[in-house]
């Protein structure tokens, strides 16, 4: 088993899971997350990956989500820590792999290692690396929508506000309902589109209602749902990932609006 | 037609009755902001939380022996249990000890378990008329549904439906009195079941908790139409789960503190009825006899099981209250006696997967019902337990299990997945043409039916970091 030597004088050698959709859809999201890691004092490495194995997880295939797992583990546990820009992976690897591979006491053990030391980006920039501010500027009212998994399995609901609210100009709108689901879910958005896009529609209402700009969160698979569905209505609402915000890609397009 | 479909479709409809909207409109202020209030009010939740949990773990745990304890103290206090393995056995036991009293004339207290073994409809079929006199319940008879909450169970109405089906059934009473406030219904309501009271041969009763040292059935309740229903007939029967008991009256006290907090926020109910026996000669009033009907109904079955946690319900409804699906499908479209939560994590138990497995799936994992449940039942885990037996038993379709297996042999192997992702990327990026999204596609026709998908990036992250780097 591969653990990290630690040395207190180096930067801390962080592994950046980008998470299957950021890599796919919006790359800026693991560039900011990265940007913002160095200039927290850490050495970013991306090592190959896929995906948490949540589809599968989620959706049944217990032995799928299972191998995928053990692949996650053997490829991050060199790692010092691991960090996420989604509640939602990192919840994955923290609050459920060690349950997952359980029966499989080696890899449970691991599970368990790598579990301690992975961590959603905003918590860990301000909890493990005390980060108290960012160097950025937006001139925009933005609201932070709290994903169910960064907010309530992560237990993240001030990290992301305060270093926000510390980006020169920005002004935090807060929602009337932040502890309510936008209707993602994963494969619940497509199992259940009209279920879904009524809880979408909720929160894009909510979002509205505070008078910001640009809505931002933590999570890729939310901000698409609600992007999707802005889109779909009619709705104006600029929406990112609130790292791009931080490390100061807030003017760049919004998701759905690159054209390139 | 597939379950999902029958889900899917009445979902779809529940979010087009604009009547039923109305009434969920009312979920936040007449459930959840009552319950934080009353919660509030206690030093330490979290504690009680755990002491909860802990009690009806450990219930379960000595299952056998508190229902054997229960039983004996029953039988020496002068009452009778009866054991039902299934509903149909309850049902026919139940039946039984009417027709042996001769009795035709039935009033009944509020009871998830006898909707759940549908004993109404079997009553009427031997010739009993059955009652309810818990107005959502009798409400909710009335229109022949099934309760679309657990503890409120004719929510989903409004005012005016109500009213119309008053004057339907309460034909006798004169056509021009005025029924258009609450107030007015709940005194007609009240005037009809008193004459309900006095004509009732047995009353049946469900039961919040059993007690074991004791022998003692307990229900809580507002409207003081449950004391009516077990203290005038001549005779009372509990119908309930064999999961309801508990050690000790003290347990009680510990779990009715968050009970009642946690179903309507208060801090205790009008009534908490204690139920020991029939009456004793110098008894002022009760009941000449007294049976407990303990339901099983698939229940010890899981016991033992991954899904073992559910049997720790106290059914104040909070998940179905706080779930947002819930919150905008109400509990009919859900198809099952128990909605919500509560309802994904314990129908598949009693039904069996294959008629129930699109509702587990009907949840977005959001994770409230697990924060909000007073005994720390971890409910997203439960459901995740029944997906893995859907998928296990080929369900919902072959073509969701197929892509889904795919999926897996990609997710493993890193290189092959960022293959697959490079040429998914390409196709859709090809679709979106110049646009910054696309608003179809032949494929994942869910995700495209309400909503855009944006245009995937040009090169992928990893590929921009390995060149950049």
């Amino acid at each position: 088993m591969n653990q990290p030597d630690v040395n207190d004088n180096e930067p801390p050698r962080v592994a950046l899971f980008v998470t299957c959709l950021a890599d796919m859809f919006r790359p800026q999201i693991g560039f900011a997350a990265a940007k913002l890691l160095e200039q927290a004092g850490c050495r970013v490495e991306v090592p190959l990956q896929s995906c948490c194995g949540q589809p599968a997880y989620n959706g049944g295939d217990s032995m799928a989500a299972a191998a995928v797992a053990r692949n996650v583990i053997a490829t991050f546990e060199p790692y010092q820590f691991i960090v996420a820009p989604s509640g939602s992976c990192a919840g994955m690897i923290r609050m459920h792999y060690a349950r997952l591979l359980q029966d499989e006491e080696t890899w449970a053990k691991r599970a368990a290692a790598l579990a301690a030391k992975t961590h959603e980006l905003f918590s860990f920039l301000v909890n493990v690396r005390g980060v108290t501010a960012v160097t950025a500027e937006c001139r925009s009212g933005v609201a932070y929508h709290d994903s169910c998994s960064s907010l309530r399995e992560m237990g993240v609901k001030d990290e992301p506000r305060r270093l926000l609210s510390s980006v020169d100009g920005l002004r935090l709108c807060e929602l009337k309902e932040p502890q309510t689901c936008c209707g993602f879910g994963g494969f619940f958005s497509v199992k259940y589109p009209d279920v879904s896009a009524r809880m979408a529609d909720d929160k894009i209402t909510d979002a509205i209602g505070t008078g910001a700009e640009m809505l931002v969160g933590a999570d890729l698979g939310c901000l698409m749902h609600l992007s999707g569905r802005m889109a779909r209505c009619g709705d104006k609402l600029a929406v990112r990932h609130a790292a791009e915000v931080m490390a100061g890609f807030g003017s760049e397009p919004a998701i759905g609006e690159d054209t390139t | 037609m597939s379950e999902v479909h029958r889900f899917s479709q009445a979902a779809r409809a529940a979010l087009s009755d604009t009547r039923l909207q109305g009434a969920l409109t009312h979920l936040k202020e007449g459930f959840q902001v009552k319950r934080a209030h009353a919660l509030a009010g206690l030093a330490d939740v979290e504690g009680l939380r755990e002491a909860a949990r802990s009690i009806r773990s450990h219930a379960l745990s000595h299952l056998d022996e508190l229902l054997l304890q229960f039983e004996a103290k029953v039988q020496a206090n002068g009452g009778h249990v009866h054991w039902a393995r299934d509903a149909a056995e309850a049902r026919d036991i139940i039946t039984r000890i009417l027709s042996e009293r001769g009795a035709r004339a039935v009033t009944k207290g509020k009871s998830m378990v006898t909707e759940e073994i549908e004993l109404n409809a079997h009553l009427e079929r031997h010739g009993i008329a059955p009652v309810e006199t818990d107005l959502g319940e009798y409400i909710i008879q009335l229109r022949k549904e099934r309760p679309s909450h657990i503890v409120a169970p004719a929510f989903h109405l409004h005012r005016s439906q109500v009213e119309q089906n008053f004057r339907e059934t309460h034909g006798h009473l004169d056509a021009n009195r005025p029924l258009d406030s609450r107030p007015a219904l709940v005194a007609e309501a009240r005037s009809v079941m008193r004459t309900h009271f006095e004509a009732s041969d047995a009353g049946i009763t469900g039961a919040n908790f059993l007690v074991a040292e004791t022998g003692t059935a307990i229900i809580v309740t507002n409207e003081g139409n449950g004391d009516l229903t077990r203290l005038l007939p001549k005779a009372h029967i509990v119908v309930t789960g064999i999961e309801k008991v508990v050690p000790s009256l003290a347990d009680v006290s510990i779990l009715l503190r968050l009970l009642t907090r946690s179903a309507t926020g208060q801090d205790i109910t009008s009534y908490v009825s204690l139920m020991s026996g029939p009456k004793r000669e110098r008894d002022a009033d009760g009941p000449e006899a007294f049976h407990v009907v303990l339901v099983d109904n698939g229940r010890s079955a899981l016991l033992n099981g991954p899904a073992r946690e559910i049997l720790q319900c106290i059914r104040c409804g909070a998940c179905l209250n706080h779930c947002p699906v819930y919150g905008v499908i109400g509990g009919h479209a859900y198809g099952a006696v128990y909605p919500g939560p509560l309802g994904a994590a314990l129908d598949p138990g009693l039904d069996g997967i294959a008629k129930t497995y699109d509702l587990p799936s009907a949840s977005s994992f959001c994770g409230r019902c697990d924060s909000v449940c007073p005994v720390k039942i971890p409910l997203t885990r439960i459901m995740r337990y029944w997906r893995n037996e859907a998928y296990a038993h080929g369900l919902p379709s072959g073509w969701f299990n197929f892509g889904l297996s795919w999926w897996g042999v990609f997710a493993r192997k890193p290189r092959l997945y960022r293959l697959a992702a490079k040429v998914a990327a390409h196709v859709l990026r090809l679709a979106a043409g110049r646009s910054g999204r696309l608003s179809s596609f032949p494929m994942l026709r869910g995700w495209f039916a309400v909503r855009d998908l944006p245009k995937p990036a040009r090169k992928s992250f990893q590929s921009q970091w390995r060149r950049t780097r």
